[in-house]
C-alpha cells in the first residue's frame, strides 16, 4: 500500500474554448493526500478545484502529469475503473428511481448479489439518516435530503476516496452548518479518505485535516488550517482565507525578532514575520488580520504601535469592528472582542477618538507581493 | 382559444353522433336514427381485416423509426460538434421542405419493379433474397413499388423526422451529470445507455410513436399510391364518404384510430411518460 492514496504529480490540463483559444485549467499541480484524511481543494471559481477533482475521478484526464491511485498510474482508465466515487455538486440523482434504487445501482453495476445489496443500502440509509425514505423518488425530498442520498450513493460502493464537489453549496446555511458537522463525524466513522472541494474558506477551516489554496489553476499552499489562516504563503491566500489589512512595503533587514520592512504609507518601519524566501530590497505585502490588531491609548511597541484615529465602529455582539485611520491616511480594520459586559459607549470607542494600534511583531506577516 | 377547442371537440363530437345514424341501403340516404347497425358492419371479419392490417403497419412503422432514430438522436447530441449537428439537423428537416406528395412519387419510382433499388439489389446479388420477400404473402408483391414492404419502407422514410425530433429532445435534456454519475458509480457504456439514457428518453420515444402511429393510422396516400389492392383505413374512409356516401361508416371508422390512440397515450401515462416531461 502506498503512503498517499491520491497522488497529483505535476498535473497539467489545458481546454480548448469554442473560439479555438487554450486554456490552462490546472497548472502543474502536484498534490499528496494521506489514507484517511480530510482533505479540502479551495479557492475562488474558474481556480482549477473542480478540474483537479475530475482528473481523480476519470472525468477529465490529464493533459500532462499523472495522477495516481493508491500509488498506481491511473492514466486514461475510466471512472467505472477507478476506486473512487463522486458526490455530485448537483447531486445528479437518477430521477426515475426509488431512493433504494438511486444506492443500490452502483452495487448492481459490480453484480453484488441481491441479499447483500438489500443489506448494504440499508446500511448506508441508516449512515445518512434516512431509513424509510427507500420507496420515495429524488422530486419528493428536500435538498438536504437528496444531499444525502447522493451521499450514501457514493458511500454504498465503500470507495478508497469519497470525491465531494461543493455539496453543499445549494444548501442554506443553517443546514450548510449542520451537514458540515455531519459530514465531519461520518467522515471519521467511515475512515474513508475525503477530498472536498469548495470556495468556502469557513468550510474548509471547520471540517479540513488539510487544505490546498488553489487560484488561477496554481496550488499555491498547502497545510493544516492553522498553518493556512496564521502562516500564508503569499499575499492572495493571507486575502482569501479570513479577512486582512495590507501595506506595501520594502523589505529592509532580518533581525531577531523577524525582518524590517519600510512602509512607505505610514512613514515608519515595522517589524514581522518574514514567510518565505524573502531578499532584502524585495517588494513585500505586509499582512496583519483585523482581530490582531491591538487598540491602545499607549504605544506599546516601537515602531510597531501607529498613531490613529477611529472613523467607524460597528457593534456586532461578540466583537466590535472598528475602521481606523494612521498617519498618512492609511484606513485599516481592527476587531475588538466586547470582554466586559458594560453599556457604557466609550467602551466600544467613538469615531473621532485619537489611538494607538499596536501592530505586534508576531502578528505582523511579511510576504511576497504576488 | 377556446374557439378552436369548441370547433376541434365539436367536428369530434358530430363525427361520434354521425357513427351511431345507418345508411339506407335502398335510398342511399343517412337515417338520422339512433343504432348500433353501422358498428355491427364495421366488426365484421373483412373490415376488421383492414384494421389489423393498418394498426399492424402502424406498430411495425413505430417500432421501426424508433430504431433508426435512436442512434441518429444519440449521436447528435452527445458526439455531433456544433457545425455536424448543424448538418444533420439540416438534412432531418430539409425533407419536410418538399411536398410529401412528390417524396411518396419519388419513392415510388425508387421502389418500381425497374426502379434504382431493385437494379442496385439484382446487381448486389441479392435478388433471390428479394424475390423471396416478395413471393410471402402477407407483406409481398409483384414490386417493391406494389407491396406492404414498399409501404412501410416508405412510411418510415417519411415519419422518420417526427421520431428523430422529440427523441433529440429528450436526450439533450438528459443532464451529462447523470451520465457521469452512472460511470462513477461503475457503469459501463452499454449498461449507463440500458440503465439511464434510455428510460430518461423515454417521453420522447413515446411523443414521437405518437406521431408516427396517428400518421400512419390516418394516411391515405401512401396506400394507395404503393400498396397492392388491400385497403388501409384511411383509404376506407374515403371511399365511404366519397364514393358510396356512407358517412356513418366513415365516422366508424375513423373512431377506430382515436380509440386505439386513447389506449395507447393511457398506457404510456400508466409506464410514466409523461411524469418527466
Amino acid at each position: 500500500m502506498s503512503e498517499f492514496v491520491i497522488e497529483l504529480v505535476d498535473v497539467v490540463k489545458r481546454f480548448a474554448t469554442p473560439e479555438g483559444n487554450e486554456v490552462t485549467a490546472v497548472d502543474h499541480v502536484s498534490l499528496q493526500i494521506r489514507h484517511g484524511e480530510f482533505f479540502s481543494l479551495l479557492g475562488p471559481s474558474g481556480c482549477g478545484k473542480t478540474t483537479s477533482l475530475r482528473m481523480i475521478a476519470g472525468f477529465e484526464w490529464p493533459t500532462s502529469g499523472e495522477v495516481l491511485i493508491d500509488g498506481k498510474p491511473m492514466g486514461r482508465t475510466p471512472p467505472f475503473w477507478r476506486p473512487v466515487n463522486t458526490v455530485f455538486q448537483s447531486y445528479a440523482l437518477f430521477q426515475h428511481m426509488t431512493v433504494f434504487q438511486n444506492v443500490a445501482f452502483g452495487l448492481e453495476m459490480d453484480k453484488t448479489p441481491a441479499s447483500e445489496i438489500k443489506h448494504r443500502v440499508g446500511e448506508a440509509l441508516e449512515m445518512v439518516k434516512l431509513s424509510g425514505m427507500e420507496r420515495r423518488k429524488p422530486r419528493q425530498l428536500s435538498g438536504g435530503q437528496q444531499q444525502r442520498v447522493a451521499l450514501a450513493r457514493a458511500l454504498v460502493k465503500r470507495p478508497k476516496v469519497l470525491l465531494l464537489d461543493e455539496p453543499l453549496g445549494a444548501l442554506d446555511l443553517k443546514l450548510r452548518r449542520e451537514m458540515q458537522i455531519e459530514l465531519k463525524t461520518l467522515q471519521e466513522q467511515v475512515g474513508i479518505t475525503f477530498i472536498y472541494v469548495t470556495h468556502d474558506q469557513e468550510e474548509a477551516l471547520t471540517m479540513s485535516d488539510r487544505i490546498t489554496v488553489m487560484n488561477r489553476g496554481k496550488a499555491l499552499q498547502t497545510g493544516s488550517p492553522v498553518e493556512i489562516y496564521e502562516r500564508p504563503n503569499c499575499r492572495f491566500v493571507a486575502d482569501f482565507i479570513g479577512q486582512a489589512n495590507f501595506f506595501a512595503g520594502k523589505m529592509l533587514a532580518f533581525d531577531d525578532q523577524g525582518a524590517r520592512v519600510a512602509i512607505p504609507a505610514l512613514q515608519t518601519e515595522l517589524i514581522g514575520q518574514p514567510v518565505g524566501n524573502l531578499e532584502p530590497g524585495q517588494a513585500v505585502a505586509v499582512s496583519i488580520r483585523p482581530e490582531k490588531v491591538r487598540i491602545a491609548q499607549e504605544p506599546a511597541f516601537g515602531s510597531n504601535s501607529v498613531r490613529g484615529r477611529v472613523i467607524h465602529t460597528t457593534y456586532i455582539g461578540s466583537n466590535t469592528h472598528v475602521l481606523l485611520e494612521l498617519a498618512g491616511g492609511v484606513r485599516i480594520n481592527a476587531w475588538e472582542q466586547n470582554k466586559i459586559s458594560t453599556l457604557d459607549p466609550k467602551a466600544y470607542f467613538l469615531p473621532g477618538q485619537e489611538i494607538w494600534a499596536n501592530l505586534f511583531p508576531e502578528n505582523v506577516l511579511i510576504l511576497p507581493e504576488d | 382559444m377556446l374557439w378552436m377547442g369548441g370547433v376541434y371537440l365539436g367536428s369530434l363530437a358530430t363525427l361520434l353522433l354521425n357513427s351511431f345514424f345507418y345508411l339506407d341501403g335502398f335510398t342511399g340516404l343517412v337515417v338520422r336514427r339512433f343504432t348500433l347497425s353501422t358498428y355491427q358492419q364495421l366488426f365484421t371479419p373483412s373490415n376488421m381485416d383492414i384494421v389489423f392490417r393498418t394498426a399492424g403497419m402502424a406498430l411495425a412503422v413505430t417500432l421501426a423509426t424508433i430504431i433508426l432514430a435512436f442512434p441518429l438522436s444519440y449521436y447528435m447530441s452527445r458526439y455531433a460538434s456544433k457545425r455536424q449537428k448543424g448538418l444533420l439537423y439540416l438534412a432531418v428537416l430539409l425533407p419536410l421542405w418538399s411536398s410529401y406528395l412528390v417524396r411518396v412519387y419519388a419513392w415510388k419510382l425508387i421502389l418500381a419493379k425497374e426502379g434504382i433499388l431493385s437494379w442496385f439489389i439484382s446487381h448486389a446479388g441479392a435478388q433471390g433474397l428479394l424475390d423471396a420477400l416478395l413471393s410471402n404473402p402477407v407483406i409481398g408483391g409483384s414490386s417493391l413499388s406494389l407491396s406492404p414492404i414498399g409501404i412501410f419502407v416508405v412510411f418510415t422514410y417519411v415519419w422518420l423526422p417526427y421520431m428523430i425530433l422529440p427523441i433529440h429532445a429528450a436526450l439533450e435534456r438528459v443532464p451529462r451529470s447523470l451520465l457521469e454519475a452512472s460511470s462513477d458509480l461503475g457503469a459501463k457504456p452499454l449498461q449507463t445507455a440500458w440503465n439511464v439514457i434510455l428510460p430518461l428518453s423515454f417521453p420522447g420515444v413515446v411523443a414521437g410513436s405518437i406521431f408516427t402511429f396517428s400518421l400512419t393510422l390516418g394516411d391515405f396516400i401512401v396506400p394507395s399510391v404503393l400498396g397492392n389492392s388491400s385497403f388501409f383505413i384511411g383509404q376506407v374512409v374515403l371511399s365511404h364518404q366519397g364514393t358510396s356516401g356512407n358517412i356513418p361508416l366513415a365516422a366508424a371508422f375513423t373512431m377506430i384510430p382515436i380509440v386505439i390512440m386513447i389506449v395507447y397515450l393511457l398506457i404510456a401515462r400508466k409506464l410514466g411518460a409523461f411524469e418527466a416531461l
